[in-house]
Formats: C-alpha cells, sequence, structure tokens
C-alpha cells in the first residue's frame, strides 16, 4: 500500500508564518524597533519634543557621560616657595574651578566637576567627572549587582537545599518563599517603604522592641548611608523565591542514586554536596548567574516606589537614570546612550561569566 | 569475616506491608542471589541490608554486630546499581577512587588500588575518560571497579546487568562469578533472571511478596522446590501444572486421575492425603517423551525449533495448554496429535496449598 500525502498545515510554510505572525510583530514594534532606535538616538540631540530637527552629534553623548579627567592639585607656596598654612594647620589649595571653568590651558577639563580624590604627598589627586549623577548611578549599579549576585543567588541555593526535604508541610514553606514572586514589585516596594519608615516603620519598631528602647529610629531610606543597603535587602528578598525555584528544578534533576552510592562509600553532608550536588547544578549556577547579573543591572522600580535616586544621588541606577532623562527631561539622546552603555556592560559581563563557567 | 543474619526483618511503607518478617543466614563468602517476580521486595531488602532504607522490624546482623541504626558507610559494605551510579563530572580513574578519597587513603595508596581495580576488571584504558564517553558495559565495570577497590566484606549488587544485551551479561556474568572466587567476599545479588540466578548463585533465595518461599542451592530449588510457586519460578520453560484428582494409594504412591491424562503412579507419599483430593501434578517440559502410550494426548499448536531442542506447544482436549521439550531432531507440524509421556519419579506433586508432597 502507498503511503496518501497528506497536506499538513506544516508543509505551508505561509501558515506557519501567518500563525507567528501577531507575536513576530508586537516583538518587533515593541522590542526590535526600541531597541534599535536607541542604538540611533544615541548618536544625535533627538528630544522627547522638540520643534527643531534632530542632528547626527557622533559620540558626543558618550563622551559627555563617560568623560572622566584626574588633576593633580599642587599645595599653595608663598613667592619665596614656603608653603602656605592656614590657622587650623592644612595646607591650601587651588581651588577645582580654576582649572574646570574657561581655562585654555586645561581645554579637557571643561565643565568637568570633583568626582572623589584623595591625597598624595603634599599634593592632592583628584578625579574628575564631566557627569557626576551618570558616575553615581553606574556604580551604585555596580555595587548593587556585586552585593546582589552573590547574596541572592547564595541565600536562593540554601533556601532550595532546604526546602529540597522530604518533609511534612514543606510545601508550606515552597508558597511561603514564592510568594514575594508573584506580587508585583511596585506593591512589595510600597509595602517596604512602610516597613522602612522612619518614624513608625516596622523596622524601627522591630529593633526598638528587641533592645527594649535602646535604638534610635532610622530613616532607612533617607539616609545616603543606609538607603541603598535597604533597597539590597528588599531587593533580595523578593526575588529569592524565583531563584530558589530555579535551584531547586536543578537538584530535583540529580539522580538519588548518586547520593545513595555517595552515602555508602561514606561521604559527609558537605561531602555530598560538594562532590555530587555542586557538580550536578553546574549549568543551573551558571543560568542563575547570568539571570540574576541581567535582573539587577535592570534594577528599576524600587528605585522609582522608593527613593526616586535620593537621597543625595545615592540610589541612583543607570535604568533610574535612563528613565529621568528620556522623560522627566525630555533627553531621549542622553536616555538612550545609558541604555546602549548598560546594553553592552550587560553583554560584556554575560559574556565573560560565560567563559570563565565554560565546560572543560 | 562476614556472614549476615536476618531475623524477621520487616518493612513497612505507611500502612502497606512489603517485607514480611525475612529470617536468612548468610554465610561469609557465599554468594546469594535474591530472585523473585516485579515488586516482591528483592531490592527493598538489598537496600535494607545496604543502610538505604529503614528496617521497620527484626534484627540485622552483619559479622556480629547488629546494625540496624549504623550508617551506610559503616557497615562495611559495597553496592552496585542498575543504574550504574557513576558521578558524571568525575573520570573514571576519580569514580572508582571516590571512596578512598573520602577516606583520605594516602595518593600513591590509593593510586596504586586504582590500577589494580582497573587490572582486574580490564579496563585500564578507560581510567582517563567521563562515564559520559562509555559503554553500557563499561559502566558496569567501572561501578564494579569502584565497589571492589573499597575491599568490603560484602557487595551488594541490584540487578546490574539487566541494561545490557544478551551476550554482554553472559560475559559480565562470569566476570562476577570470577571476581567472586578471586576475592572470596559475600555477595548479594538481586536478580529476576533466574539464568543468572542459577549460574552464579551459592543459595537462591526465591521471594514472592515480601515472602522468603525458599532457600536453596539451584539444583535443590529446581529439583526439589518447596511449593508451587518457586515450581512455577524455577526453570525455564516453565513447568506444566494439570489439576489432578486423588484415587487411591498409600505411603509410596498416590494413583492419581485427570480428564486430560490417563491414569497414572506418583511415586510419592500419600500420608495425609486421601481419595477425592484435589492436587496439583508437576511436570518440567524437559521431562516429556513422545511415548506411543503415553499419559497426554493434544494438538501441536506451536512448535519452536531451536535445533538443540524442540519446544512443542500441546492443547490438550479441555484447552489447557502443555510446554514440552523434544529433541531437536523432533519432526511435527502444527495440526498433529501428539502423545507424550513423563517419568512417574520425576514429576511434583502439590497439595491444596500449593506445598511439595515428599517422595
Ligand atoms: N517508597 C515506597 N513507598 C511505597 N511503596 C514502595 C516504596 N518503595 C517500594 N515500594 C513497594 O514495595 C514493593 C517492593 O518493591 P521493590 O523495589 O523492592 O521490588 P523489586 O522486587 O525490587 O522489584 P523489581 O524487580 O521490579 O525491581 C513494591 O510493591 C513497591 O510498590
Ligand atoms: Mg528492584
Amino acid at each position: 500500500m502507498r503511503p496518501t500525502r497528506t497536506k499538513s498545515l506544516q508543509s505551508h510554510s505561509l501558515a506557519g508564518w501567518l500563525m507567528s505572525g501577531p507575536a513576530l510583530a508586537l516583538v518587533t514594534l515593541f522590542l526590535i524597533v526600541p531597541f534599535l532606535l536607541a542604538f540611533w538616538f544615541s548618536f544625535t540631540n533627538q528630544r522627547l519634543i522638540s520643534p527643531n530637527p534632530t542632528q547626527f552629534v557622533g559620540t558626543s553623548n558618550f563622551e559627555q557621560l563617560l568623560g572622566v579627567g584626574a588633576l593633580v592639585l599642587e599645595p599653595e607656596r608663598t613667592e619665596d616657595g614656603s608653603l602656605i598654612v592656614s590657622e587650623t594647620g592644612e595646607l591650601s589649595y587651588p581651588r577645582v574651578r580654576e582649572f574646570t571653568r574657561n581655562n585654555p590651558d586645561y581645554p579637557q577639563l571643561e565643565g568637568m566637576r570633583e568626582w572623589f580624590g584623595w591625597s598624595w604627598g603634599e599634593s592632592k589627586v583628584l578625579v574628575l567627572a564631566r557627569d557626576l549623577v551618570f558616575m553615581k548611578a553606574l556604580t551604585n549599579t555596580l555595587f548593587f549587582v556585586a552585593v546582589v549576585a552573590p547574596l541572592q543567588s547564595g541565600i536562593a541555593l540554601l533556601l532550595a537545599l532546604m526546602i529540597n526535604q522530604k518533609l511534612r508541610g514543606i510545601n508550606v514553606f515552597r508558597t511561603v518563599y514564592f510568594m514575594p514572586v508573584v506580587v508585583s514589585i511596585v506593591v512589595v516596594s510600597l509595602l517596604w517603604r512602610f516597613i522602612y519608615d522612619g518614624r513608625s516603620g516596622l523596622l524601627n519598631n522591630l529593633l526598638q522592641f528587641l533592645s527594649f528602647g535602646q535604638f534610635q529610629p532610622i530613616d532607612w531610606l533617607g539616609n545616603p548611608d543606609t538607603a541603598m543597603f535597604a533597597i539590597i535587602v528588599m531587593s533580595i528578598w523578593q526575588a529569592v523565591g524565583f531563584h530558589m525555584v530555579i535551584w531547586l528544578a536543578g537538584l530535583q534533576n540529580i539522580p538519588l542514586t548518586l547520593y545513595e552510592a555517595a552515602d555508602i562509600e561514606g561521604a559527609t553532608a558537605w561531602q555530598k554536596f560538594r562532590f555530587v550536588t555542586w557538580p550536578g547544578l553546574r549549568n543551573t549556577a551558571v543560568l542563575i548567574l547570568v539571570v540574576i547579573t541581567m535582573q539587577a543591572f535592570a534594577l528599576f522600580a524600587q528605585i522609582d516606589v522608593m527613593t526616586n535616586g535620593g537621597p543625595l544621588d545615592s540610589t541612583q541606577t543607570l535604568v533610574f537614570q535612563a528613565v529621568t532623562r528620556g522623560y522627566e527631561q525630555q533627553n531621549i539622546a542622553g536616555g538612550s546612550a545609558i541604555s546602549v552603555l548598560l546594553f553592552l556592560i550587560v553583554l560584556a559581563i554575560s559574556l565573560f561569566q560565560r567563559y570563565v563557567t565554560r565546560e572543560r | 569475616m562476614a556472614g549476615l543474619s536476618l531475623t524477621q526483618i520487616r518493612k513497612t511503607y505507611g500502612k502497606v506491608e512489603v517485607i514480611k518478617g525475612v529470617d536468612l543466614e548468610i554465610e561469609h563468602g557465599e554468594f546469594v542471589v535474591f530472585v523473585g517476580p516485579s515488586g516482591c521486595g528483592k531490592s527493598t531488602l538489598l537496600r535494607m541490608i545496604a543502610g538505604l532504607e529503614d528496617i521497620t522490624g527484626g534484627e540485622l546482623k552483619i559479622g556480629d554486630k547488629v546494625v540496624n541504626g549504623v550508617q551506610p558507610r559503616d557497615r562495611g559494605v559495597a553496592m552496585v546499581f542498575q543504574s550504574y551510579a557513576l558521578y558524571p563530572h568525575m573520570s573514571v580513574y576519580d569514580n572508582v577512587g571516590f571512596g578512598l578519597r573520602l577516606k583520605k587513603t594516602p595518593k600513591d595508596e590509593r593510586d596504586a588500588k586504582i590500577r589494580e581495580a582497573a587490572r582486574i576488571l580490564q579496563m585500564e584504558h578507560l581510567l582517563d575518560r567521563k562515564p559520559a564517553q562509555l559503554s553500557g558495559g563499561q559502566r558496569q565495570r567501572v561501578a564494579i571497579g569502584r565497589a571492589i577497590v573499597r575491599q568490603p566484606e560484602v557487595f551488594l549488587f541490584d540487578e546490574p546487568l539487566s541494561n545490557l544485551d544478551a551476550s554482554l551479561r553472559m560475559d559480565m556474568r562470569m566476570e562476577i562469578s570470577k571476581l567472586h572466587r578471586d576475592l572470596g567476599a559475600t555477595m548479594i545479588y538481586v536478580t529476576h533472571d533466574q539464568v543468572e540466578a542459577m549460574t552464579l548463585a551459592d543459595k537462591i533465595v526465591v521471594l514472592n511478596g515480601g515472602v522468603v518461599q525458599q532457600v536453596g542451592s539451584p539444583l535443590e530449588l529446581y529439583h526439589r522446590p518447596a511449593n508451587l510457586f518457586v515450581a512455577g519460578f524455577i526453570g525455564s520453560p516453565k513447568m506444566n501444572f494439570i489439576d489432578v484428582t486423588v484415587e487411591g494409594g498409600d505411603n509410596v504412591s498416590l494413583r492419581l486421575a485427570s480428564p486430560v491424562m490417563a491414569t497414572q503412579t506418583v511415586p510419592v507419599s500419600g500420608s495425609g492425603v486421601k481419595a477425592g483430593d484435589r492436587l496439583t501434578l508437576g511436570v518440567r517440559p524437559y521431562d516429556f517423551r513422545l511415548m506411543e502410550d503415553g499419559a497426554f494426548s493434544g494438538t501441536v499448536t506451536l512448535v519452536e525449533q531451536l535445533g538443540n531442542e524442540t519446544i512443542v506447544n500441546l492443547a490438550l482436549s479441555n484447552g489447557q495448554h502443555l510446554i514440552v521439550a523434544l529433541d531437536g531432531d523432533t519432526e511435527c507440524s502444527i495440526g498433529q496429535t501428539l502423545k507424550v509421556g513423563f517419568l512417574p519419579e520425576k514429576a511434583a506433586v502439590f497439595d491444596t496449598a500449593g506445598v511439595h508432597l515428599q517422595r
């Protein structure tokens, strides 16, 4: 008998395109086009609404963002070369402004502001930046990633290990840890604003109760020293359940007999983790590291709801800056340039992580 | 020296009793095989010996130490799993040496032992590979190698060969048998392949439904099965069972009748049996002969000519089938009527409870 030929849907490529069409169109419209546009805008002076035509400005947006310079200040001396010492015993230095405002000898420092500096012998080294807020946002974001990536993945793994045990009622814990993930980040951020409140916040109350009233209330989000940490703690708490579930899936992929074999061979709990669990979680670890890094770089909603980048720019982040510039300051070009930089940073880090954790 | 002694060992999962009071003595250096149908509790019993399952009741001794509450690693046992359970990210060398490494054995001693095990199992050329780069048989070798480097007193095997093809299985069977002779350790081996059981075992333990049916040497089980279950389980093709009625008898023989069989006198003790009792007669396929005056007459429904023997399926008048093994050069064809008989002294008779009647 000859098999009868059926014209299946699969043999029509047109049907395939039609079916994926709506999704493709949406993805193109809202992801691919904006992505490409951002690249283009970052080389122009595009504004949100402007009567003037858009102009191509080359890399000046990036120069503006990334412009840094160094300045070594010599202490001021009198005519005869001796140091001028103030009444309090301090050396006096020329003012930075003299170098950065209309100084023809230092054209490269034009318009920069002091970022940070340190003393070096008698002289003083200063690092200047053209866009201080951007630099703040960049360093804050990097700091956030550097703290959150290891902590969040570590805690998530710990939770996954605990939750992977066969105990009665363990599902309750699984649900509890996963709950913050399904709640909108905006809602979570609002809740944590109450928790962190400077006067009657839950955290302050709790600490006062635990210290029998010794503890002085802190305005966690209003204090430049604590604001970023407050955001970090809350962010870890919110997403840890998600990564716990990914770890859990990885854990459950490891065959039980490997543990049984290890039991018989005489492995301790730690050795079983070291030689069976951890190698078995390799691919999961790579995935989690990359995902957490990307998510951490995208830090925005918490900032937007809880601090607006303040106080004193201590919680500025790249995405928050991109949005602020693009929409509040109507500087689409500047926002796009930040987005492009963020994209390049995340890409580079992900590639690096892939390289470090590659299969040998 | 490590024999094992199991006393009234029980295992329940929730309300379900899976092992129902097993008593068993295993001598040092013995090769014991657990056989039984799927789900009868072989693996469970083995895993209780290994310490991977809690013992619900009874006493387990290894050597002369009660080990009910002892950790697996302190029981002096090694186990080879059906799924091999090799660590995928470690080389063969590291897999084999894993236990020694955990015990902090000095490096050169460890190396010597690993290479010795590799030599015994002829896998020196595989030491640098990862498990994924090995065939099933080679993986099994590695798993066995991992067991032998630790020089345990007791080896436990849970269906180690069931993932291998027939010829490889035969090779590995011989290797395991040789290993047992060379090492002189106690080995407990779970299988549902009765050829493995018959060829490897010093002692076979037949389990069914969590109960030990019979313990004995392979030939003992074959020739003197304790009950219907063992008689049906051991031997391939299976023993034929015919329902018979007692016509009469004495202390040395019974006269048995059946609608499908000419009345036979079988030399078993008839004490405790009276005329009219319904018994079961068991005849192994290999005990049938073509005879003009044979007790059975049936129609051939299936012929399997294997060369060295011919397996014939005979349909009797009541629809029951007999499996008969005849000489390899027997000529017969489907639809033909055959008459077969058997030697009465080779037949087995089981009472209503399924217990084998004594000679
Ligand atoms: N964790 C468990 N919970 C409940 N019942 C179980 C559990 N493990 C095994 N059993 C039951 O115990 C019985 C014996 O299982 P076991 O694995 O020992 O069988 P086995 O003889 O090894 O079978 P096989 O030849 O198929 O491997 C089975 O009926 C099984 O359903
Ligand atoms: Mg089993």
